[in-house]
């Protein structure tokens, strides 16, 4: 259980870094927080030639909040979203979701750009960043690039940053001011993988109608999934509790995840359509107490 | 990029790192992929950070990085140079006079085996830095990165809050020795 031998690189720029993936290619890997990849050193699942540890580049680690988005630097620490107000006040669903991101030993190392990177669709913070809209912002040697959320996963593990290329920061929409928002998950102990998980964040117009709704969906298929069918359901209609009860069964027709040792395939229907309705739920209660105030 | 070339050493190889360690300033030679645990048990002895699974799972080679809980099995020895590590050698210099945490994991019979103990010991030392009140039900959460094959929690739970309450008083003595869950609001202990 101890590494394999590889060559260390802990360049001070982003530059010397997309320099050395381009150099290295798919023999690179890129050390971020060490969460899930130090883990996969160990047990040989990965033997790179070469380690790209990045956590030297100061420029990574900023946070800022603009109008109309806050743009993380890929190694901001998820410790600080879950903890730093101006991600509660900014992005309340993105500081709620982080909580649920291993313990709290993991997040004080884990970062933001290591999470999406590394593209798992069980993760908490790609969920977030495909229901948020969230856009990511990738490093070339051509320059920057900037990707949507939902383009950016691209199958089991997968992203769309090209071999030369390096993550370099995310921006997630500021969240409005009279939006809901709600977040549950099920896993088998605290800090486990999700079996599966729902993120919702909504509007609701004067009338109570529901005038905006995104809903992500972890853990049900191969990438971070919209609930499309049943945001398109729910879009203009009055969130009673039944409504929401009956759209929420139409997500079962995503869930692609065979029988694992975790849960079978119908159990994670279950839990698919389970979690979606009290993700929504609770956004709804949150948007009818926001507009009440 | 910091590439110090050592009479001829491969700095992807290897590196010379300076740390600051159970407040002293450490310097070694350091093998690139050689974890923090292995560092530290093995170069500098401390083997109090105990190695359960060395992939991240059970937290029990918790040790404190300039003062935060980190797993030392995911970091890389190399990755320290020039922070702060403390493991829970550096809680009581004098092995006849334990830290006000350490006691109350005796009195409240807060470990079997031991193994988990010293990162239990440095995460309650975190926790509880804040001097705030905690219910059970926090502490159990605050706990759960951390695996014990023994004790079931409770007594750990016991110990946090013995310890909370001696840390509160300012005083080593025991306090409510075997009372356990002083504090707590949660009715249904060890449930
Ligand atoms: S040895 Fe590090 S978490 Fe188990
Ligand atoms: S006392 Fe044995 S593992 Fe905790």
């Amino acid at each position: 259980m101890k590494p394999p031998r590889f060559a260390y690189y802990d360049p001070d720029t982003v530059a010397e870094a997309v320099e050395l993936k381009a150099r290295f290619e798919t023999d690179a890997v890129v050390l971020a927080g060490g969460q899930s990849l130090v883990p996969m050193l160990a047990t040989r699942l990965a033997k790179p030639d070469a380690l790209l540890d990045i956590n030297r580049i100061s420029s990574l680690q900023q946070l800022e909040v603009g109008p109309t988005h806050v743009e993380f630097g890929a190694l901001v620490r998820q410790y600080q979203l879950e903890t730093d107000p101006l991600v509660a006040r900014n992005v309340p669903l993105l500081a709620a979701v982080t909580h649920y991101i291993g313990h709290v030993e993991n997040r004080h190392r884990g970062t933001v750009g290591g999470s999406l990177a590394h593209a798992d669709s069980a993760a908490e913070l790609p969920t977030a960043a495909v229901t948020l809209d969230a856009e990511m912002v990738i490093e070339g040697p051509a320059g920057r690039r900037v990707e949507a959320a939902r383009d950016f996963f691209a199958g089991w593990m997968t992203s769309t940053i090209a071999p030369d290329e390096l993550l370099v920061a995310v921006r997630f929409p500021i969240t409005p001011a009279d939006a809901g928002w709600g977040f549950v998950e099920v896993a088998r102990r605290e800090g486990d993988f999700a079996l599966a998980a729902a993120a919702a964040q909504l509007r609701l117009d004067e009338a109570g109608r529901v005038s905006e709704i995104a809903i992500g969906l972890a853990s049900i298929s191969d990438r971070p999934l919209r609930a499309t069918e049943v945001e398109a359901q729910l879009l203009g209609q009055l969130p009673t509790a039944d409504a929401v009860a009956v759209a929420a069964r139409a997500i079962e027709e995503q869930v692609t995840a065979s029988d694992d040792m975790h849960a079978t395939h119908s159990y994670r229907r279950h839990l698919a359509a389970t979690v979606t309705q009290r993700a929504v739920l609770e956004a709804v209660g949150r948007a009818q107490e926001g507009n009440r105030s | 990029m910091t590439i110090q070339t050592q009479g001829g050493v491969d700095p992807t190889l290897q590196r010379t790192i300076t740390a600051r360690v159970n407040g002293r300033d450490v310097s070694g030679v350091v093998d690139t992929r050689t974890t923090l645990a292995d560092w530290l048990r093995d170069e500098l002895d401390l083997v109090s950070v105990h190695l359960g699974c060395e992939h991240g799972v059970c937290g029990c080679c918790t040790i404190l990085l300039d003062g935060q809980s980190v797993r030392a099995c995911l970091m890389l020895a190399a990755q320290v140079n020039g922070r702060d590590v403390e493991t829970v050698e550096s809680l009581s210099s004098d092995q006849t006079k334990l830290h006000p945490i350490q006691e109350a994991f005796q009195e409240e019979h807060g470990l079997q085996c031991g193994f988990c103990t010293p990162a239990m010991v440095l995460r309650t030392k975190e926790i509880l830095a804040d001097g705030r009140e905690r219910t059970d039900e926090e502490v159990r959460q605050d706990i759960s990165g951390i695996l014990c094959r023994c004790t079931g929690y409770q007594n750990i739970i016991n110990s946090v809050q013995c310890a909370a309450r001696k840390l509160r008083a300012g005083s080593p003595a025991p306090i409510a020795a075997g009372t356990g869950t002083g504090g707590s609001s949660d009715q249904n202990p060890g449930a």
